[in-house]
């Protein structure tokens, strides 16, 4: 079932409609329930007005058939939309695993998009039709929250961690990215344009940027810059884990736990590497909170992840004009 | 409302017992501290209106030209902590449940006299730290303070915005102490607890939210203000801290907080249905046990303030759930509250009006609560107008017509003089319009994408905004004029009756206004709570014929 | 104001039927209070057992530097003290009354005690920097950690975190500085019931006022319970 509501923004995912048919059940349901209410409530006001200034009427007391009955059948109802809602949000927030990815990073007041053949944007997003692209935020001050509203997706930006959420975009067009949560002088200004472009035209619109080479490329370059190499070789003689191969897989750590090595986990044994040590290496790394940007980080990130596909011994930079798809953990 | 010819009022009572401004400032009595509250938050809501009628000056254009961005972000912050915490959280409880819970249940006084005299200190002197925040530039952060925009990149007046917040939270649990003890161990000789008035049940569900839910509110805002004064803390990521956190524990009290604003008004509703019906509550035990479930459910679903803070999709689902739970036992008082006018005597006056507004504006408030509940659309619609329509139905829509059904309700009682019904009505009804026009429309803005706190918009909102800041100005006009006849009714209206709408209660057997120890002697209740008519006479009559 | 009632006991307030509902009332009320109290606590347990467990080693590490001696020698204060207290509400409710006074102030004395050994303890992290603020004057620092923003290949493997550390002192700054303030309040309470006493307020008729107040005291005290292995024990398998 697909419904529009005559004040509904664009339907521009996947989602849309979803989302759309789920909040006109409610508003169905919300309009029957008052309406029935409210004509009770009009019809005995009528005809059990008072008639004299001493009327005592005859007193009814309670009914449990009816208690159980007004508890019971909304009870029911709320659980259908309970499960129903729940249903759209677990999809929202579980990317699938051919997503393409891009990168954001938020700040006091714009949002900095990150393409993985190296295009920049700010404020503006271009994503192509009809492919699953799975968005990875972060900030550099305060929380932010990433809203299209056409889309009908938003998540919040929070400092300190990667958050991800995923669409489809189902028809072209400009449509209005803001930011949702309250975040400074400049909050009404931190907004921008999601552009849903043809996949041909998309495919010109990244030929046409990408000066520095692509994301995982700038992360290579880093991670020869600030020395990762000399201790993360990729013939495993080095003194840290190596890193080919790593991506999606899981890691067990020294004090016997297990970890999937994701985003959330590289960017963690970067700025606080004792955090979660690989079993069998010292907690030797030091750490660089406060000298790589959140940017920065991203590009290492996606180096690694662009490594993960490949055995260790083979590294390299994935050809950019096919983005890596991420690996999935071998089922075990 | 009965116009009776010619009433005495009693020679002495509460109000001339003693005069001057030290016995006022001074006094344990419930009613003259319910007065003193009276006052401060009628200042406190017109202040906090102030900053909306600001807020709603600003939004009818879309480019941001009346007021600097800065400043708009400082007035909804100012309105937000004004409304909530200096007028929502003590208005019902501590102005009408501090003059009625002692008369309803038979009491000379609370239990504690003293400390409730306190409690009033306590918020003046939270209030004063507010209205100094506001006199210093005021705070830019929103009523919900959260980090680490608060610790870090505000340069509001947080600090003393949060003590304000602090130490207003302690009156609020002095207060709901006082109600416990006074609701536990005072009743009158045969008052038994099913025998109570539905409002006391209520005020006991808020009491124990208040002792409960106010002193995490109130470590959260000093584990903030440490970190903004050290520059160190818990919810800086920088330091391995969690900005979450401050959202977890801020929502566990706010969240139940919206409870203590809303359970009060339910109280009043179920006093004016069933007095101004003149029936008992329909499911009498259902409605007060729905309190208190209320209540307890309250305390479990803050995190669905968080459906898209990047909280785990499980706690998501399960915060979704137990939401449902607590709509169920609203969603049974609006029903018995209903089936109470079944067969009863239906008064139209402006109490009653008030009342039937409340359930129409609640059944919409509560109702938009269910789509918030719902996941997937909530993160749509979460921090956009669609939240601040619907809070708005619950709060101004729900609480403020509680609260002035109660004050028209009582005001006999309370002043000891009559209003014009005439005006009263007029107001209600502009109340009632300019609500729907200034709230409804947001409903709409917040389904197609306008987010909050939004100083500036893009101009297809443009029609909307301007229908809501037109209903503002009706609404603000639908305030005003309840102040002009009240006050000019406690100097020209007509003395009221002990008893002049006919209802049931123990504080209709008092005279109006009632004497400063409330009851010429200690009431002995033989009756349920609701018996029309002479209850100690149908009392006997029961009696008769069973024996 | 109380003119038509006649009161039957002088502690006994115009608004209440008998001594026995006012005793009643009273102890209700503390109790309620208490529980906010509990609440009050619970904000700040919470947050310590978040940190904790997302960072065991940093607050093992951190609380191993706190002065376990003192901390004990406090808590067998505060215990003497909850003892002195009890003894005192006995005396109030048998109506004696210089032993009354004298437990008071033996309370007092005890409690002043703990204050002096916990000040002496803050002065110690303030010498060592180990306060958590970030004043242009103060700094908080952490020894046998590299210095910040440098990073050093092959340190030690006990080196942790010296951000989370500082996350431990400011809670163990919080949590010991609203116990400590909680303290300082118990003892004006004491101060006033040494002051009620003398004067022969007490008697074993009404004595409501030394029992609540026994209440609040050992609430405190038992707080502090939690609070002594909790910070200074939690390091202890390091040794």
């Amino acid at each position: 079932m697909q419904v529009s509501m005559p004040f509904s923004p664009d339907q521009a995912s996947s989602y849309s409609g979803q989302v759309d048919s789920l909040f006109a059940f409610l508003c169905v349901l919300t309009i029957l329930f008052g309406t029935v209410i409210t004509l009770l409530i009009i019809y005995f006001a009528i005809k059990y007005r008072r008639r004299h200034k001493d009327e005592i009427p005859g007193q009814v007391e309670g009914s449990m058939k009816l208690e159980v009955l007004w508890s019971v059948i909304p009870f029911l109802i709320a659980m259908g939309i309970f499960v129903w809602g729940a249903n759209i949000y677990y999809t929202m927030y579980h990317a699938p695993s051919e997503a393409l990815d891009i990168y954001v990073v938020a700040k006091q007041w714009m949002w900095k998009f990150q393409h993985l053949d190296g295009q920049r944007e700010i404020n503006e997003l271009h994503v192509p039709l009809g492919r699953k692209v799975k968005i990875t935020m972060t900030t550099e001050d305060v929380i932010h929250s990433f809203y299209v509203p056409a889309f009908r997706i938003k998540l919040d930006v929070v400092p300190g961690k990667y958050s991800t959420v995923w669409f489809e975009a189902t028809k072209p067009g400009r449509y209005h990215l803001f930011c949702a949560e309250y975040c400074g002088t400049g909050h009404s200004r931190m907004i921008g344009w999601v552009e849903v472009m043809e996949a041909s035209e998309y495919q010109a619109w990244l030929a046409g940027g990408a000066a520095e080479g692509s994301l995982a490329s700038s992360g290579e370059k880093l991670f020869q810059q600030f020395a990762c190499i000399t201790c993360h070789r990729s013939d495993g003689q080095g003194r840290g884990p190596v890193l080919q191969g790593l991506f999606g897989k899981e890691v067990p750590l020294q004090n016997g736990g297990k970890v999937i090595a994701d985003e959330s986990y590289i960017r963690e044994s970067i700025l606080s590497p004792r955090a979660k040590v690989v079993a069998g290496f010292q907690p030797i790394m030091p750490t660089f909170q406060g000298q790589v940007s959140e940017e920065q980080l991203l590009q290492i990130v996606a180096y690694i992840k662009s490594i993960g596909a490949k055995a260790p011994g083979e590294a390299g930079v994935s050809n950019p004009n096919a983005p890596a798809p991420a690996m999935k953990p071998p089922s075990q | 409302m009965e116009t009776v010819a010619e009433i005495t009022p009693p020679r002495t009572h509460y109000l001339n017992a003693t005069y001057g401004v030290k016995s006022w400032l001074l006094t344990t009595d419930h009613k003259r501290i319910a007065l003193l509250y009276l006052a401060s938050v009628t200042f406190f809501f017109f202040l906090g209106g102030l900053f909306a009628a600001g807020i709603r000056i600003e939004l009818l254009t879309p480019q941001g030209d009346f007021v600097q961005a800065e400043t708009y972000n400082r007035m909804f912050t100012m309105h937000g902590v004004v409304m909530i915490f200096l007028f929502l959280i003590p208005a019902i409880p501590a102005v009408l449940g501090n003059f009625l819970v002692p008369l309803m249940i038979g009491a000379r006084d609370l239990a504690f006299p003293r400390i409730n005299l306190l409690s009033w200190y306590i918020y003046t002197v939270g209030a004063l730290f507010a209205v100094l925040a506001i006199l210093f530039g005021g705070v830019d952060t929103g009523w919900t303070f959260y980090t680490p925009y608060s610790s870090t990149y505000s340069n509001g007046n947080v600090i003393l915005t949060g003590l304000g917040v602090f130490v207003v939270g302690f009156s609020s649990i002095l207060t709901g102490l006082n109600f416990i003890v006074t609701i536990h161990t005072m009743r009158a000789p045969g008052l038994t607890w099913f025998r109570l008035p539905l409002f006391i049940w209520a005020h006991y569900a808020t009491s124990l939210i208040m002792i409960l839910g106010t002193p995490v509110i109130a470590v959260t805002i000093l584990l903030l203000a440490l970190e903004r004064l050290a520059h160190v803390g818990i919810f800086d990521p920088a330091l391995g801290g969690d900005p979450v956190l401050f959202q977890h524990l801020f929502w566990f009290y706010s969240h139940p907080a919206v409870y203590i604003m809303v359970l009060p008004a339910m109280g009043v509703i179920s006093e004016l249905i069933a007095n101004m019906s003149r029936k008992r509550i329909f499911g009498y035990k259902f409605v007060a046990f729905a309190s208190l479930a209320i209540a307890a459910f309250g305390f479990l679903v803050w995190g669905h303030h968080m459906f898209v803070s990047t909280q785990s999709v499980y706690a998501g689902m399960v915060f979704s759930f137990l939401s449902y739970a607590v709509a169920i036992p609203s969603a049974v008082k609006v029903f018995n509250w209903t089936a109470t006018l079944y067969k009863g005597s239906i008064s139209y006056d402006t109490p009653m009006l008030y009342a039937f507004g409340f359930i129409g504006f609640f059944i919409i408030g509560g109702m938009t609560g269910l789509f918030l509940a719902a996941l997937g659309v909530d993160v749509h619609v979460h921090d956009t107008y669609f939240v601040v329509a619907h809070f708005h139905y619950i709060m101004v829509g729900g609480t403020i017509m509680g609260y002035l059904g109660g004050l028209h309700y009582w005001w006999p009682k309370i002043t000891g003089r009559l209003y014009s019904e005439a005006w009263a009505r007029f107001a209600a009804l502009v109340i009632f319009v300019g609500f729907n026009l200034t709230f409804f429309p947001q409903f709409l803005l917040g389904y197609m994408g306008m987010p909050r706190r939004y100083y500036a918009y893009p101009p297809e909102f443009q029609v909307l905004n301007v229908m809501s800041s037109a209903g503002a100005s009706i609404l603000g006009v639908g305030y005003l004029i309840p102040v002009i006849y009240l006050i000019w009714s406690m100097r020209y209206g007509p003395h009221a009756p002990a008893n002049p709408w006919g209802a049931a209660g123990l504080e209709w057997r008092t005279s109006s206004p009632p004497p400063t120890l409330n009851f010429e002697q200690v009431p002995v209740v033989t009756w349920e709570a609701y018996e029309f008519g002479d209850p100690s006479e149908n009392a006997e009559s029961r009696m008769e014929n069973r024996g | 104001m109380a003119e038509s009632h006649i009161t039957t006991h002088a502690g006994l307030a115009h608004h209440f039927d008998d001594i026995e509902q006012q005793r009643e009332a009273g102890t209700l009320g503390m109790w309620a209070f208490l529980v906010t109290e509990v609440m009050f606590f619970g904000g700040l347990f919470l947050a310590y057992i978040l940190y904790r467990s997302k960072y065991p080693v940093e607050f093992a590490v951190a609380s191993n530097s706190l002065n376990v001696t003192m901390g004990f020698i406090n808590t067998l204060v505060l215990i003497c003290s909850s003892l002195t207290m009890a003894l005192a509400v006995y005396c109030s409710q048998i109506g004696k009354r210089r032993p009354l006074i004298v437990f008071l102030l033996l309370t007092m004395a005890l409690g002043t005690t703990f204050l002096v050994i916990k000040g002496v303890e803050y002065h110690e992290k303030f010498v060592e920097h180990h306060i958590p603020v970030r004043f242009p004057t103060y700094e908080f620092k952490w020894e046998g950690h590299a210095t910040e923003g440098v990073p050093v290949h092959g340190e030690s493997s006990a080196s942790v975190d010296s951000g989370r550390i500082e996350m431990f002192f400011f809670i163990y700054f919080a949590m010991t500085g609203v116990h400590a303030l909680h303290m300082i309040i118990g003892l004006g309470i004491l101060t006033t019931l040494v002051l009620m006493a003398r004067r022969g307020r007490f008697t074993p008729e009404y004595h409501s006022p030394v029992e609540l107040s026994g209440l609040y005291w050992h609430f405190v005290d038992i707080v502090w319970i939690f609070l002594f292995p909790l910070l200074y024990l939690v390091g202890a398998h390091l040794h």
